[in-house]
């Protein structure tokens, strides 16, 4: 591609990604109560869901397991608050530094696999970390989580002060999370790393003849990813007070697949967009009736027969090429 | 108790289990073996079967055999019919893509299961044994028709050995797992053979749920275990390798009863978990795999 197109592109996905921020930003003063908390959560969701694309959508590995590593952010963060009482940056900290080392462990071992292997060994390990998280109960509550308290979500940091069950506070962490991220994705797509990230999915064995340590290469994008996944994890926990063993569950791993799908994998702005659509999707359907996973069985099926690339990629593949 | 009863009370539950799980992960590696699709929602099947077993046993109140032997005419079926179904209308139109259909197969577990949450409601079920009868040993009385469990899939699993290595049918399954292609060239309809061993995998996993449903109670939740324990069996075993399977069912079923009564099922599933995803990076085509082509 020539220098003058390809920055012009370049600026156009730019301006689309400070456009989609600055929405996000201005939303907060509009939205009702209800919904402002849920694109707060949401933002959190998509954070996860833009861990998860790095590796689905830029690099071409499916994990069928990434619940551990946002739950290795979660309890991270959260047991860390909890045992250890480290103030709530800390403890993020302490999430994302937990989701790092346990992502790169985990793609040492993983990533020996490929394929339809590499799918099943990280579901296993996630179911593992799963029945990990239950058998320390004692430590953990298990199924039924604990909360942290209000008074461990206040403190100060460098002088000024926070309370985390601030709904302002919380969405502006949020969408700075959600920002850094996927602006973070978006750089390095545009990298000479990211290049080679998508030429191992387009043709791995064609990437390590051109002399690409492929290995090392998709242990950065699963440690990466991971680690994401993780500072979604621990500021879930640490914004919304709540740490439990349902989001290592199965559920937790499938979940940011279906997002990065319906939004559209190997896109910026798919996770974002299939998260939105699927959290109110599924808020509706629970709301009539006790079976509402069967809509996320029913979107599965539907977009991997008849929309394999999600809306922002179809719509990259018709209208607008440029589009990151 | 003392421990060497104990022992044999662990043993006699993990044979009990053993076969079931022989049951379930059989159907699971032939899918895998011939049509190279891991089915994700395999079980969802096992659910189905069991499910399938209350309803078809509460047809006749009052005579618990009739209904047990028609749930276990009639829940396959329906269950197979369920498969045919999700190959014509799912996998095949996919291709059979590896990680498509691995995508599929997971909406098909939660429509699956969630139809039956809708359906029949989140209680657990259970239904009356078509035997009653106790075995009394001299430490502890023990259920006759878990020896009936274990009888019956003994003879399915002999059946199954039966029809793949001596009949014609068999030798049209292995000539499509060995090698589609000329498969097809020599007139073999690759398409209805995927079909129908979808199908029987589909009907094994049912009969298993048919099978533990008066031990166990049917729910809606109840697939998930079976699956992954079935995942670890088929890996374990060596991808798509029955004798494998039935090997690693056993080796898995009694050492996981064992670990279960003398320390903590969770445990179990814990050690059972993480040595197979070391077994998959480790040896790839498992323990008594042999190297695929």
């Amino acid at each position: 591609m020539s220098g003058p197109v390809r920055h012009r592109e370049d600026r156009r996905g730019i301006a689309l990604q400070a456009g989609a921020i600055l929405i996000l930003l201005l939303l907060q003063f509009v939205l009702p109560d209800y919904h402002h908390t849920n694109v707060a959560r949401i933002l959190v969701l998509a954070t996860f869901a833009a861990g998860y694309n790095l590796l689905l959508g830029y690099t071409g590995l499916l994990s069928l397991g990434h619940a551990m590593f946002f739950a290795a952010g979660l309890y991270g963060a959260g047991l860390s608050a909890q045992h250890l009482g480290l103030p709530m940056p800390a403890a993020f900290l302490a999430g994302v530094l937990a989701g790092l080392t346990f992502s790169i462990l985990v793609g040492l071992v993983a990533l020996r696999t490929t394929g339809v292997a590499f799918m099943i060994v990280t579901l296993m390990l996630a179911q593992a970390c799963f029945l990990i998280i239950l058998y320390f109960n004692d430590f953990t509550r298990g199924d039924e989580g604990f909360v942290l308290s209000a008074e461990m979500r206040r403190g100060t940091i460098f002088g000024f002060g926070y309370d985390l069950s601030d709904p302002n506070v919380r969405y502006g962490l949020a969408l700075l999370l959600f920002a850094v991220a996927s602006t973070g994705c978006y750089r390095l797509v545009r990298s000479p790393v990211g290049r080679v990230l998508v030429a191992i999915r387009e043709n791995e064995a064609r990437t390590a003849m051109l002399g690409y340590r492929t290995f090392l290469y998709k242990l950065f994008a699963l440690g990466l990813s991971g680690t994401i996944s993780a500072s979604a994890g621990a500021a879930y926990g640490l914004l919304f007070s709540y740490v439990g063993a349902t989001f290592a569950s199965i559920q937790y791993s499938i979940l940011p697949l279906l997002w990065v799908l319906l939004g559209g994998a190997g896109t910026i702005l798919g996770p974002l967009l299939g998260a939105l659509l699927m959290f109110y999707i599924v808020e509706f359907a629970s709301e009539q009736t006790s079976s509402y996973m069967l809509v996320v069985g029913a979107a599965l099926l539907l977009l991997v027969m008849f929309f394999p690339k999600g809306i922002l990629g179809t719509l990259r593949d018709r209208y607008w090429r440029w589009l990151p | 108790m003392d421990f060497f009863p104990h022992l044999l009370l662990a043993l006699m539950e993990g044979v009990v289990g053993a076969c079931v799980l022989a049951l379930t992960a059989l159907g699971l590696s032939l899918v895998f073996g011939v049509m190279r699709v891991v089915n994700v929602a395999h079980g969802e099947f096992y659910m189905l079967g069991a499910v399938l077993a209350w309803a078809f046993a509460s047809l006749v109140p009052g005579l618990p055999a009739i209904g047990f032997l028609l749930a276990l005419v009639g829940s396959p079926i329906v269950v197979g019919a369920v498969a045919v179904a999700a190959d014509r209308l799912v996998l095949r139109r996919l291709d059979y893509a590896p990680e498509a259909t691995i995508v599929a197969t997971i909406g098909l577990l939660y429509i699956i299961q969630q139809s039956v949450l809708a359906l029949y409601g989140p209680n657990a079920n259970a239904v009356v044994a078509p035997i009653d009868f106790r075995i009394l040993l001299p430490w502890f009385g023990y259920s006759g028709y878990k020896l009936v469990v274990v009888a019956a899939s003994i003879a399915v699993l002999v059946g199954a050995w039966y029809v793949t290595m001596k009949t014609r049918i068999g030798i049209v399954m292995r000539a499509t797992q060995y090698d589609r292609e000329t498969a097809q060239n020599f007139g073999i309809p690759v398409d209805r053979v995927y079909s129908m061993i979808f199908a029987l995998g589909a009907m094994t996993a049912a009969i298993a749920g048919v099978l533990i449903v008066p031990i166990q109670q049917a729910h809606y939740l109840m697939g998930l275990d079976p699956l992954l324990l079935s995942f670890i069996v088929v890996i374990v075993g060596g991808l798509g390798s029955l004798r494998g399977t039935v090997v690693a069912a056993f080796v898995i079923g009694i050492g996981k009863g064992i670990v279960a009564v003398f320390f903590s099922p969770n445990l179990a599933s814990i050690i059972a978990t993480v040595l197979v995803a070391l077994v998959l990076v480790f040896w790839p085509n498992g323990l008594f795999g042999k190297v695929s082509r």
